[in-house]
């Protein structure tokens, strides 16, 4: 066997974003050896993108806020298909959660009382998402950053993470990937590893995620025997950025309509009050003037239907379009110049100000924004024990975006921070409570570990074949065009004939010059998450006949109480072909899908519903 | 590689700069990139011609040339939202991010030169390694916040007011790009500088906890002796190119500045602190400021610790030139000869040292 | 934890190769033309008022002109040899040079040691670096850490001295509006030395340690509302030193120049009084 540059520590988390940094302090203060695996330069995660707040009961601004409350709003904008039992957490610990940020070094904007600032969001009932301004993930990530380092985390940065690997009793045991400077292999040994490693966006066309966003996480555990569920639950963010084309898709964060900015059709008139679905009717404003109410006083009248949960905000803007009343660049208009002052535009949204005034040559505080839908998260993902973060191999833990249920149909704006913040601290201490109680030493499964180095260098040796690039492309737009925002059965089926196809290219990708930081080789590597990841969202949605949350069926409406009951449950079988597809990873084809009944929520917490109506 | 004329011209090696630009009837139609490829090895500019799009930003081309003429095209970069800090490259010999540099906001018609950032190693292309930011990170010594409060534990955290918030605030929207490090000429021209000098954002960064309304720690003394807050000549490059436009000089370096004169060179406060010092100072409070008393607090500038110089000394890079400074092993002498090394950087020194002359701008 | 005690140099590997050509920048834009408009204006300004400082008359148009008008070259005049009814009364007798050399020392020392100024000339003459990425002509640098650059810290007391100063030359100005068997009235000259003291006073109150002096060293604004308030207000003015320094730089030359001009009667101070 070749000799690999090896490292041991007792747990190894994959991924620095917010999630995986919360999960390593954890695990370091359980005083247990720590490492950080990451795929670009530690702090500059996915989280930095996220805008507009974490949401927390922490209530400040509207003290009758709780919990409760939050638990509520979360299962209901995840069309009740959420672990309900992870909702109940993270709407218990997110207030702590928040204020501990605070302890090391956080400056989150503030109330009179010089408490923590909360902002409205979409689906939130009360002002909840503390804030600064519109840069809330980088904050949160600079202050987790700060404090790993304080802590002395030992962080890897540039690698990849290939695969994971087994020990000899088939519990992950270690991970192996490459040096993204160097492209030297590297194998660490670990009794637990965490998964972090985010979402899923970079398999669409038009997305707000970042280059990191290739699913690796997920791919990696579906590969290593883990389910993962509600793959077809992908939200698409109402706003993000439509033109200049080479901008298309980054976001525009909610805070937006938060602070008062509307949307507007191209005959001016703000469509979302047509838009209204029953589940929402009771709390949500009728008129203009009713919602304008809303903004300065809430118990002056009901909420805006701005703030309607993305998935409805989405589909509504998409509707408009399709109806010949868009923008000139395909979206919509999100106007906040006509509603609020430009000094006040400039102080509570100065990212976005920027973000307009030079990419797209637009001063948000004079014109308005042109804006669309665009791919921005995963709900669906691996599928997790609520308390302890621990998957359904032994030794495997996950949280934050990669990991499912949380979050059920459809996200709430500024739950994915607080999601962070809660998982990544259960998985810290899971995976420290997992690695203290495994004793003896760590023998990782040479052979997979061969095959996984095997597969990721086998692009490097071939004359001729595919560009990753171009593959890449192409899947970018199978997915945004046949997987995307509406889907209807036909469409799915075409996609994954496309999938077929394009995995059998992706078998035969060939990258030339070296391993030394050659991106077309990284995305060459990338390749199989990605096709795994979209082969899940196309199975899941082909699956899931009805429309619920972020998934849209044309060809099934409403939805269904049946499907509301049970989640798609993906996994591979371990009988199966486990290098057979493309990179040695085992093919998208031997993914298999099964419905499996929601976990039944307590009396006391299914009453909370039962109030409502 | 592909030879797409259609698509694009393959790379003609150049060396050196970029010949100027000769316009030509199809000016507008193009871009003209010259792209450094190279490794700690060597490397040149290449010309790489692509169809000119609309709108588009500089990290956008460099993505073309990647899927169509150079996919093993080294580059850094994430969110593509000017909001990660990680496709810090030179453009036009302008320390900038590709990703919030839009093509129509360079000279029209002209050739577009993007080099690595010149501060650190290369590592391949249009990468270098910037651990040394990492390093310098682990420093500074961390957060540490007073105690809560009764009513803040009652309240559930720690009351603040937004006055007091703001101005740290304004530190951590660094996206730690490193272009103000990059761009700061203490270590851009003077590699040996490294050792013993933090740069534009640690100086940001530990302003940002000086000014914290619940830190505790005094940083000062450290960031005048050993992170190096007095090789600073505030000529205001970090400002200049800071992408999130932090005002760094005016906002973190001047008043660190004026923070330690408030230390070190204030002779009221200086006196006050001494009588205060000799009556109140608990012993074990004397043993943990040791350091911060004595002839230093008189001449803070006389190296009392001193800073071993790493076994590698500097060789000539670049536009340095590399030579080992010849007070280094005089600084790591102990502090009783600290009058008389600052007495002789007075000598030798000759007001900042120049002691190789103003005649060599680069190797 | 790295607090003083235990600071170690930071460990990085000197040496290493970097990328790019081997060429003092690739700016082709022109860089060079703020350091040469610097070291243009400064030159003059060190001549003009090297010349002004040794020429040790013209420099104060009085009674005989119907006019107390006093370059701030030369205010407060405190020697022997200055020109009658030009000073408060004779202090130093030992001085017998240009009483000029005396006071020039204070502005001189207060924009030597001023941040902007500073920036301007380690830029312009230092070539420490001349611009932005482009490189410095030094082959080592230690900043300001070494004599005799050190003394850039007492910027502050320089700053205190240069307040002494403005009260005299707003005293000057004020004075300005008597003339001298007429009675009071105003002229080119008195709004010229006004303007004078009111750029000066800009000048000086935009400077970074005020800014910190006044309310920037306080750790909670919410502790020191009145501190708070008045750094709020020097903060603008503060991002404007620059200009003011410039302005007010011009000015005090220009200000030297008409009350020689007048003094030497080359031009008449055109006024009126009541």
């Amino acid at each position: 066997m070749t000799e690999y540059e090896t490292h041991e520590f007792d747990v190894v988390i994959i991924g620095a974003g917010g999630a995986g940094l919360r999960a390593a302090v954890e695990a370091r203060a359980q005083g247990l050896r720590t490492a950080l695996v990451c795929k670009s330069l530690l702090g500059k995660a996915h989280t930095v993108m996220a805008e507009g707040g974490v949401a927390a009961s922490l209530g400040n601004v509207y003290p009758e806020d709780n919990w409760e409350v939050h638990f509520r709003d979360t299962m209901r904008g995840g069309k009740m298909l959420n672990n309900w039992r992870m909702a109940q957490l993270h709407a218990q610990e997110a207030p702590d959660r928040v204020r501990e940020l605070e302890d090391w070094g956080a400056l989150f904007d503030r109330t009179k009382d010089g408490l923590i600032l909360q902002r409205d969001f979409g689906g939130h009932r009360y002002a909840r998402l503390a804030h600064i301004g519109d840069r809330t993930g980088l904050e949160l990530i600079r202050t987790l950053q700060q404090k790993a380092v304080a802590d002395g985390i030992e962080v890897f940065m540039e690698v990849k993470a290939v695969r994971l690997v087994h020990d000899t009793t088939g519990a992950v045991a270690g991970l192996v990937g490459y040096h993204r400077p160097s492209g030297e292999f590297v194998v660490f040994r670990a009794k637990a590893v965490v998964l972090a490693t985010g979402g899923v966006g970079k398999s669409w066309k038009y997305t707000s995620n970042s280059w990191e966003s290739t699913g690796d996480g997920l791919a990696m555990a579906l590969w290593a025997g883990a389910d993962v569920i509600d793959m077809e639950c992908v939200q698409f963010h109402p706003t993000g950025m439509v033109w200049p084309l080479s901008v298309r898709g980054l976001l525009v964060t909610e805070g937006v309509r938060g602070d008062g900015g509307v949307l507007r059709n191209s005959e001016g008139v703000r469509f979302m009050f047509n838009y209204i679905p029953p589940m929402f009717a009771a709390e949500t404003a009728d008129t203009e003037e009713e919602a304008d109410r809303w903004y300065e006083d809430h118990s002056a009248g009901r909420r805006t239907a701005e703030l309607l949960p993305r998935d409805e905000v989405a589909r509504a803007i998409n509707s408009e379009v399709k109806a010949g009343r868009g923008s000139p660049h395909g979206g919509v208009f999100l106007d906040i110049a006509t509603r609020r002052s430009a000094e006040y535009i400039r102080r509570r949204l100065p990212s976005m100000y920027h973000q307009f005034k030079e990419l797209a040559g637009v001063d948000i505080t004079v014109d308005p924004m042109e804006v669309g839908p665009t791919c921005h998260y995963v709900m669906g993902g691996v599928r997790v024990d609520a308390d302890t973060a621990a998957t359904t191999v032994p030794g495997l833990f996950a949280a934050g975006e990669v990991a499912g249920g949380m979050h059920g149909a459809n996200r709430l704006g500024g739950n994915s921070l607080s999601d962070l913040l809660v998982f990544g601290r259960r998985a810290g201490i899971g995976a420290a409570e997992y690695a203290a109680g495994r004793v003896g030493p760590i023998t990782l499964d040479e052979g997979e570990l061969e095959v996984a180095v095997c597969g990721a260098t086998a692009p490097l040796g071939r004359e001729d074949g595919e560009s990753p690039y171009d593959i890449h492309h192409d899947l970018q737009e199978t997915m945004q065009n046949l997987v995307g925002i509406i889907r209807t059965g036909s469409e799915l089926e075409e996609a994954m004939a496309e999938l077929d196809v394009l995995e059998e290219r992706a078998g035969r990708v060939a990258v030339s010059g070296t391993r030394v930081y050659n991106p077309g080789w990284n995305l060459a590597t990338d390749l199989p998450s990605m096709l795994t990841v979209s082969r899940c969202a196309t199975l899941g949605a082909i699956h899931r006949k009805e429309s619920r949350g972020g998934h849209t069926r044309d060809d099934f409406p409403a939805a269904d109480p049946e499907l509301g009951k049970v989640n798609f449950v993906q996994r591979i079988p371990g009988d199966a072909d486990h290098t057979g597809g493309p990179g040695s990873c085992p093919s998208t084809r031997t993914i298999s899908i099964a419905p499996e009944p929601l976990l039944v929520m307590p009396d006391e917490l299914q009453a909370l519903f039962e109030e409502d109506h | 590689m592909p030879d797409d004329p259609t698509n694009g011209t393959a790379p003609t090696a150049g060396a050196g700069a970029p010949a100027p630009a000769v316009p030509d009837a199809q000016a507008t139609d193009e871009v003209t990139m010259y792209l450094w490829r190279g490794d700690p090895g060597g490397g040149e500019f290449q010309e790489y011609v692509l169809p000119a799009q609309e709108g588009e930003v500089v990290l956008d081309v460099v993505h073309r040339v990647q899927a169509t003429l150079a996919p093993d095209l080294a580059c850094r970069w994430n969110c593509k939202a000017g909001k990660c800090g990680s496709c810090s490259v030179e453009i036009n010999g302008h320390p900038r991010l590709m990703c919030m540099t839009r093509m129509d906001s360079l000279p029209p018609g002209e050739p577009v030169t993007v080099a690595p950032m010149r501060t650190f190693p290369i590592l391949r292309d249009l990468v270098t390694d910037v651990s040394y930011n990492y390093e310098v990170a682990k420093r500074i010594p961390p957060f540490a916040p007073r105690e809560k409060t009764d009513d803040e534990r009652q309240a559930g955290g720690y009351r603040m007011a937004q006055i007091d918030v703001e101005r740290s605030q304004e530190f951590r929207k660094c996206i730690e790009c490193y272009l103000c490090q990059d761009v700061c000429h203490v270590i851009r021209d003077h590699e040996e500088n490294k050792t013993a000098y933090a740069g534009p954002r640690f100086f940001a960064r530990s302003a940002e906890l000086e000014m914290h309304p619940l830190d505790t720690t005094d940083r000062r003394e450290l960031l005048q002796r050993e992170l190096g807050l007095n090789k600073c000549n505030i000529t205001k490059c970090c400002t200049e190119v800071c992408p999130e436009h932090i005002k760094i000089t005016d906002n973190a370096i001047i008043p660190l500045k004026e923070r330690v004169v408030d230390a070190a060179y204030d002779p009221i406060a200086w006196l006050g602190r001494k009588i205060r010092r000799r009556t109140k100072r608990s012993a074990s409070e004397a043993a943990a400021l040791a350091p911060a008393a004595g002839p230093a607090a008189v001449q803070p500038d006389a190296p009392v610790r001193g800073i071993p110089m790493p076994e590698r000394i500097p060789v000539p890079v670049g536009t340095m030139t590399g030579t080992p400074d010849p007070d280094a092993d005089a600084d790591a002498d102990a502090d009783a000869d600290a009058d008389a090394d600052a007495d002789g950087g007075a000598g030798a020194g000759a007001g900042g040292g120049d002691r190789d002359g103003a005649a060599t701008p680069d190797a | 934890m790295s607090l003083l005690e235990d600071a170690t140099a930071t460990p990085v590997v000197l040496g290493g190769v970097r990328g790019g050509p081997d060429l003092p920048t690739l700016r082709q834009d022109r860089w060079w033309v703020q350091p040469v408009v610097t070291v243009t204006v400064l030159t003059a300004f060190v001549a003009y008022a090297t010349w002004a400082a040794f020429v040790n008359k013209d420099y104060f148009a009085g009674p005989s002109l119907h006019r107390d008008l006093i370059s701030p070259f030369y205010s407060p005049c405190l020697t022997e040899s200055c020109v009658p009814g030009s000073h408060p009364g004779t202090i130093l007798t030992w001085w017998t040079i240009s009483p000029a050399l005396l006071i020039l020392i204070f502005p001189l020392g207060f924009r030597l040691t001023c941040y902007y100024y500073r920036k301007a000339y380690y830029r312009s003459f230092w070539w420490a670096p001349p611009a932005c990425a482009v490189a410095d002509a030094h082959g080592t640098y230690t900043g300001e850490s070494r004599f005799p650059l050190f003394f850039q810290n007492v910027h502050r007391y320089f700053f205190f001295a240069g307040l002494v100063f403005n009260v005299i030359l707003t005293i000057d100005a004020v004075m300005a509006f008597r003339q001298p068997g007429v009675g009071i009235g105003i002229s080119v000259g008195t709004v010229v030395l006004c303007i004078n003291a009111a750029l000066l006073w800009m000048y000086s109150i935009s400077c970074h340690a005020c800014r910190h002096l006044c309310g920037g060293g306080a750790k909670q604004f919410s502790k020191a509302p009145v501190r708070y308030r008045i750094w709020k207000t020097l903060t603008p003015l503060n991002a404007n030193h620059m200009v003011f320094a410039w302005m007010s730089l011009v000015f005090v030359a220009l200000t030297d120049l008409y009350v020689r001009l007048v003094a030497s009667g080359v031009i008449h101070d055109y006024g009126f009084h009541f």
